[in-house]
C-alpha cells in the first residue's frame, strides 16, 4: 500500500522536481520550494502545497518545525524499501544466473 | 581532524545535508521498536550489527561495539560512542553520536509514535552540523554492501527484523 503511494508520488514531474530540490538542499520552507519549481513552469502556491502533501503522504518528505517555520526534508527510506523489495530481487536473479552459467561452463 | 575524509559516499562534490531526517513505519508496538534501538539482543540482528549498550539515564553512556568483521578491518573494539541527553521511553531518545572512524560529535534524536493497530513511526533526526564526513556516511548514497547504506538501510533492516522476525539479508552480526 505504501509502495503504491510512493510510485504515484514519483509519477509526476513537479513532484520529482521538488525531491531534486530537496536533494540539492535539504530542509527547505514551502516558499523556498515554490521558487525552486517556478522556473520550470507556472505553479500556484496551492499547487505546490498539494504536491508536498502527496509527497508527505507517501513518506518521501518529512516536515519538521524549526523555530516558526516548517521545513521539508527528503526521506529516502521509502525508496530504500522499494529498492530492497524490487531492485535487489532482480539483480540477485542476474547474479544467480551468472553463477549458474559459470558453473555450467566450468563443468563442461 | 583536517586530514579525515568521508569514507562511503557518492563521487560528486555535493555536500551532505547538516540535518537529515529519516522516517520508517514499522508494524510493531513502540516498546518493541524502542527495545530494538536500545538493546544488544536486537542490535546484532540489524544494520551493521555490533552490540549496543546504553545507560538509559541523562548523561549515561551509549556504545556500539564493533563486529568481528569490523575488528578484522582494524576498527578496534568500539564503532560508535555517545552520551544520553534525553530519555522518555518508548517515545523519545536524544543522544550524541560519535563514529570512531571520524571522531566528530553529532546529535541523534529518535522519535517513536504508536498508532492504532500497533503501527509505529520511527523518525530519526541526525544533526551533523560541522560534521560533514559523518553527514556523508550516514545519508545512505553509497552501496549498502560496502558500508554505505547509511540510516535508510539501517532503518529498513530494523523494519524487516521486527516485522518478519528474521534479519534482513546482509544485515546484522
Amino acid at each position: 500500500m505504501q509502495d503504491d503511494l510512493v510510485f504515484k508520488a514519483l509519477a509526476d514531474p513537479t513532484r520529482r522536481l521538488l525531491l531534486d530540490a530537496l536533494f540539492e538542499a535539504d530542509g527547505q520552507s514551502q516558499s523556498e520550494l515554490e521558487s525552486a519549481v517556478q522556473p520550470h513552469g507556472e505553479m500556484s502556491r496551492f499547487g505546490v502545497a498539494k504536491h508536498l502533501k502527496l509527497l508527505e503522504e507517501a513518506g518521501l518528505v518529512v516536515r519538521r518545525k524549526q523555530g516558526r517555520v516548517q521545513l521539508h526534508y527528503l526521506n529516502p527510506v521509502p525508496i530504500r524499501l522499494i529498492h530492497d523489495r524490487w531492485i535487489d530481487k532482480y539483480t540477485e536473479h542476474h547474479t544467480m544466473a551468472l553463477a549458474a552459467l559459470k558453473r555450467q561452463l566450468e563443468e563442461s | 581532524m583536517t586530514t579525515d575524509t568521508a569514507t562511503m559516499h557518492d563521487a560528486t562534490d555535493r555536500q551532505a545535508p547538516d540535518i537529515q531526517v529519516f522516517r520508517v513505519y514499522i508494524q510493531s508496538p513502540a516498546q518493541r521498536v524502542w527495545d530494538a534501538i536500545t538493546s544488544p539482543e536486537f542490535s546484532v540482528k540489524y544494520g551493521y550489527g555490533g552490540e549496543v549498550h546504553v545507560d538509559l539515564t541523562p548523561g549515561g553512556d551509549y556504545r556500539n561495539d564493533t563486529t568481528d568483521e569490523m575488528k578484522a578491518m582494524g576498527m578496534g573494539d568500539i564503532a560508535v560512542t555517545g552520551r544520553i541527553l534525553e530519555v522518555d521511553p518508548p517515545h523519545r531518545l536524544v543522544q550524541t553520536w560519535v563514529a570512531a572512524w571520524h571522531g566528530e560529535e553529532t546529535t541523534l534524536t529518535w522519535d517513536l509514535k504508536e498508532y492504532d493497530g500497533g503501527l509505529t513511526s520511527l523518525t530519526l533526526t541526525h544533526d551533523c552540523t560541522g560534521a560533514q564526513n559523518t553527514a556523508k556516511d550516514v545519508e545512505g548514497t553509497g552501496d549498502a554492501a560496502q558500508g554505505g547504506g547509511g540510516w535508510p538501510w539501517v532503518l529498513a533492516s530494523i523494519k524487516t527484523l521486527l516485522e518478519t522476525g528474521k534479519p534482513m539479508v546482509g544485515a546484522g552480526a
